[in-house]
């Protein structure tokens, strides 16, 4: 055995690159509580401060504090950057200092012009000419192929958000095996792979080769990187310290390279575990260490910035990277996963106070410890920073190494990719069947000129006839606009380092997405159980409806409805699964449009649900707002009934709350006040205890 | 009370995730009708009686089990309105819920107690796991003004809950000059720790979101110029509760 991995426990992981099986092997789950961990430490506080700092110059110059405009960003493109060398444990930054933005224009050269423009930089003219003349993008790649179909659905907005000019992102590389096998037993792997493929040089063995060679490249580069921090990552790591500097420069590598829309971290924390255990057992590192470690790696994963125009970060409300990292979870046989490493990663939201990102998800499972689970709640109370997420229903298909991507999207670590796949608007879909493919806002036929509705009222089952006709149009363009998309996106913006941290044999989920799902289901089912009257323009066109009547709608576990609202999703998944897609991958779809449904409302007019033109659709699979009457479990179990089998990459539904209408925080139960002589007992999983983990004290 | 009893309730609504009445997250069923007139009710809407939806207990119970999943830590609550003005469909409803062991929270402001019924209700309890007890004031004349009813039968009730056995939590709405005086608050904890059964104590400060639905009812809102009681005074009037109520117990336990 290495010398690196001196007492862990060997197995198969040994001989071939299997990350899974060394955790397995080795991982210690933990059951105890949060006392064991540190706070944070003097050279923590400090460069945070420095960092707070930095971040408030960021804002006072309207977000962005530097732009690189002459550096083509890569893998080596550019030398150390610090905050503070010497008080640093985990280093390395995108360019040359914190929070200046790199140039990434391999996925369009347009937008990382206007990316700058926007915020007052002008890139190289040399560069822009370069990847005019010289160099071709993904940009380019894909309208050199578009339809003028597909150009009608994109600037109709019936298909929307598509990774047709920027990155795709959603791709997670296992930057754990940097730190487990060292860079070279990497390349030696992909060596081998090359070695491997089939020799007849059909099209796709060609691809195959040139691939594994650009990862290969890729290998090499992120071993330079290293050294020009001053490591020499072509070994195993061997303390946790390397461990995490390892894997990050393997993230850092990704997303020197990538910039994608979400660009996740994967599923760390139970891993570097198992070298903090080792650490501590040896005596290498101390408790404070480790989390100072920890520490330094999270203010990394916050302070990852990608050059963004405006209207990119309107259509996500906000600036975000989804540097999602999944945590805990339960394995598959059935020992709970939750390690120090998970509480140590959740502390830091207490060290460095709260952040969106990382975004640190918790896959949840009603059977994690039940301390983990009052570290979790408490940690939320504190912060509002943690996602959860079922692992009860994710585990049973994608096992106990999965993690997920952007904000649902899972996948296996290093055996699964998505093609990120946008979303098709169903609201407008059931508009242009109504009108006949005419779009209701530009009044442009942009669908297929099938018969439109003509009567006043309309009747339900035309309705769905002639839905199911434009639905079943719209999912074959989706689908091969998204063909295109992610042929070019491999030609011209291939994700190298993360695809060499990837195994031979990937899978490839072609994710597709809905929006407008609950718009839909209320406008069918007004249609369906009251009257709604069309109102049209000169040209008949219908811009317009008048519902007389009530109607069932969706959000109040209501069959009526609900059941509509699940066949929307089956047979619009149906018809995406008729489509080839690009490189055998997989259809799968999501509901997920968790802050772009105002711009998608925007883009769409009236419905027959007594929405107005314009109006935001509800996120992701949420009921429209207000509709749902009969509280919170009612509306959850209309989302719920939502065939997940078809929506595998993710129904989302945000669901906020006040924290007084969860539960009493200033009840007092009796036991508190220890009033021993009173003998009564409070069942121990008393769930009004539950909920107050903060109650305070009478006295 | 119907005049003849039909097997359905009058139910104002119901609640699928009500985390505020009760242990864990629970389904929630507001009874339509209620005797008291509270000045402060922020639920004037429930108050008729005679209105409301006609539901079965087997409709309740049907839609509790739709989502029973949600609530494995929690159970049932009966409030309203005053579910104590349905007693029999209210017997009937905990009973048919206690057969299929789903936990039993009655919020009430126990008013409707009467010794003569004391069998009848004796049914009640039966199939009651906690309840939650609205005491309105200490002092009788105050609860007099306050809910235009005297607190005799809530005393009375409170005394048979403890004779059940059956745990209770005590709720009690600050509400600014007319429950907030050091004297009352006092005078509350003392009372309260004559009852064994208490099993806790919620100090709710009044708030002024009720004022909507009275002007959609069209009745002029009764505390017109009183504002929202503040969390922090709220909770120094718990305490004084609480203190009162602890020298109690322990006078009552080392004399």
């Amino acid at each position: 055995m290495r010398q690196e991995w001196a007492s862990f426990k060997g197995g198969v992981w040994e001989k071939e690159i299997n990350v899974r099986d060394f955790i397995q092997k080795n991982y210690t789950p933990y059951e105890g509580d949060e006392t064991f961990l540190a706070g944070p430490t003097k050279a923590t506080n400090e460069l945070w401060e420095q960092v707070m700092e930095l971040t408030e110059e960021e804002r006072n110059k309207g977000g962005v504090l530097d732009m690189d405009t002459h550096i083509i960003s890569t893998i080596t493109s550019h030398g150390p950057g610090y905050l503070n060398k010497e008080k640093e444990k985990i280093v390395g930054f995108q360019t040359d200092k914190p929070f200046k933005r790199a140039l990434q224009p391999n996925g369009g050269i347009r937008m990382a012009i206007k990316a700058c423009e926007d915020n007052g930089y002008h890139v190289d003219p040399e560069i822009v000419d370069f990847y005019t003349k010289y160099r071709k993008t993904h940009n380019d790649g894909v309208f050199d192929v578009y339809s003028p179909e597909m150009r009608a659905c994109r600037s109709s907005h019936i298909i929307t958000g598509l990774p047709d000019a920027y990155g795709r992102g959603r791709i997670i590389g296992d930057y754990r095996r940097v730190a487990l096998y060292g860079v070279d037993r990497l390349i030696e792997d992909k060596e081998d792979q090359k070695a491997g493929t089939r020799s007849n040089m059909y099209e796709d063995v060609i691809r195959n080769r040139e691939e594994l060679s650009e990862q290969i490249k890729a290998l090499k580069e992120l071993k330079k990187l290293g050294e020009i921090y001053g490591f020499d990552i072509s070994r195993p790591a061997q303390n946790v310290q390397e461990a995490i500097q390892w894997l990050y420069f393997g993230y850092l590598a990704a997303i020197k390279e990538q910039n994608g829309a979400a660009m996740s971290l994967g599923r760390t924390s139970t891993f570097l575990d198992i070298y903090a255990e080792r650490d501590l057992a040896n005596g290498t590192f101390t408790e404070e260490q480790i989390q100072e470690f920890i520490d330094h790696f999270i203010m990394k994963l916050r302070l990852v910035k990608f050059a963004r125009t405006p209207e990119y970060n309107a259509l996500f409300s906000g600036d975000p990277t989804w540097v999602t990292e999944s945590i805990a979870g339960m394995g598959i046989d059935g020992r709970s996963m939750v390690t120090k490493m998970s509480y140590r990663y959740l502390h830091t939201l207490s060290n460095l106070g709260p952040a969106p990102e990382p975004n640190l998800t918790v896959l949840w499972s009603t059977r994690l410890p039940q301390n983990f689970k009052r570290f979790c709640a408490k940690t939320s109370i504190a912060s509002s920073s943690i996602q959860y997420e079922n692992d009860d229903l994710m585990r049973v298909t994608h096992g106990d190494d999965y993690a997920i991507a952007c904000c649902v999207s899972s996948m296996r670590v290093g055996k699964e990719m998505q093609f990120f796949g946008a979303r098709a608007n169903l609201a407008k879909c059931l508009l242009y069947a109504i009108n006949g493919g005419v779009d209701e806002i530009t009044k442009k036929q942009v669908g297929p000129k099938y018969r439109p509705i003509t009567s006043e009222y309309l009747d339900y089952d035309e309705v769905m006839e002639r839905y199911d006709d434009m639905s079943r149009w719209l999912s074959h363009v989706y689908v091969n606009t998204l063909n295109i998309i992610h042929y070019m996106h491999d030609k011209y913006c291939y994700e190298r380092l993360q695809m060499a941290l990837h195994d031979k044999n990937v899978t490839r989920w072609f994710a597709t997405g809905i929006a407008g799902l609950s718009v839909i289901a209320d406008s069918l089912s007004a249609i369906k159980y009251a009257k709604v009257k069309t109102i049209r323009d000169e040209n008949g066109i219908v811009v317009d409806f008048e519902v007389e009547g009530d109607y069932p709608k969706y959000g109040n576990d209501d069959d009526r409805v609900d059941e509509i609202a699940y066949k929307i999703v089956k047979d619009f998944m149906h018809y995406v699964g008729t489509t080839q897609t690009y490189r055998g991958g997989i259809p799968t779809t999501s509901i997920l449009t968790i802050t772009s449904n105002v711009v998608y409302g925007k883009n769409t007019g009236a419905t027959p649900d007594g929405r107005k033109a314009g109006e935001p659709f509800a996120p992701g699979a949420n009921p429209m707002h207000g509709r749902d009457s009969h509280g919170a479990v009612a509306s959850l179990s209309s989302v719920a009934k939502l065939p997940f089998k078809e929506a595998q990459d993710g129904i989302s539904n945000t669901f906020s709350i006040i924290p007084g209408a969860l539960g009493k925080e200033d009840m007092v139960m009796l036991d508190s006040i220890s009033l021993d002589d009173l003998s009564f007992s409070l069942e121990p999983d008393c769930a009004c205890c539950e909920p107050n983990l903060s109650v305070d004290e009478a006295e | 009370m119907q005049k003849e009893y039909d097997h359905k309730g009058y139910i104002h609504s119901t609640e699928s995730f009500g985390t505020v009445d009760g242990p864990g997250v629970r389904f929630v069923v507001f009874f339509q009708g209620c005797p008291m007139r509270c000045l402060y009710c922020h639920n004037p809407d429930t108050w008729k009686q005679g209105e409301g939806k006609r539901m079965t207990v087997e409709e309740i119970l049907d839609a509790y089990k739709k989502n029973e999943v949600f609530y494995k830590n929690g159970g049932l609550t009966a409030t309203g309105g005053e579910p104590l003005m349905q007693l029999d469909f209210l017997t009937e409803l905990f009973r048919e819920a206690k057969k299929q062991g789903i936990h039993t929270c009655l919020d009430t402001s126990g008013i409707m107690y009467r010794k003569e019924r004391q069998q009848e209700f004796e049914k009640l309890f039966d199939v009651l796991d906690l309840v939650l007890l609205d005491f309105k004031h200490s002092n009788e004349e105050e609860h007099k003004a306050l809910t235009g009813l005297s607190q005799k039968h809530v005393l009375e009730f409170a005394g048979a809950l403890e004779k059940a056995g059956i745990p209770m939590i005590v709720r009690h709405v600050v509400v600014p000059g007319i429950t907030d005086q050091e004297e009352h608050l006092k005078n509350f904890g003392k009372l309260l720790a004559g009852f064994k059964n208490v099993r806790g104590l919620e100090v709710l400060p009044y708030h002024t979101m009720g004022k909507v639905k009275y002007e959609k009812l069209g009745l002029s809102y009764p505390l017109e110029h009183i504002e929202n009681m503040d969390a922090e005074k709220a909770r120094e009037a718990r305490n004084i509760i609480l203190r009162a109520f602890q020298r109690s117990i322990s006078g009552e336990f080392n004399p």
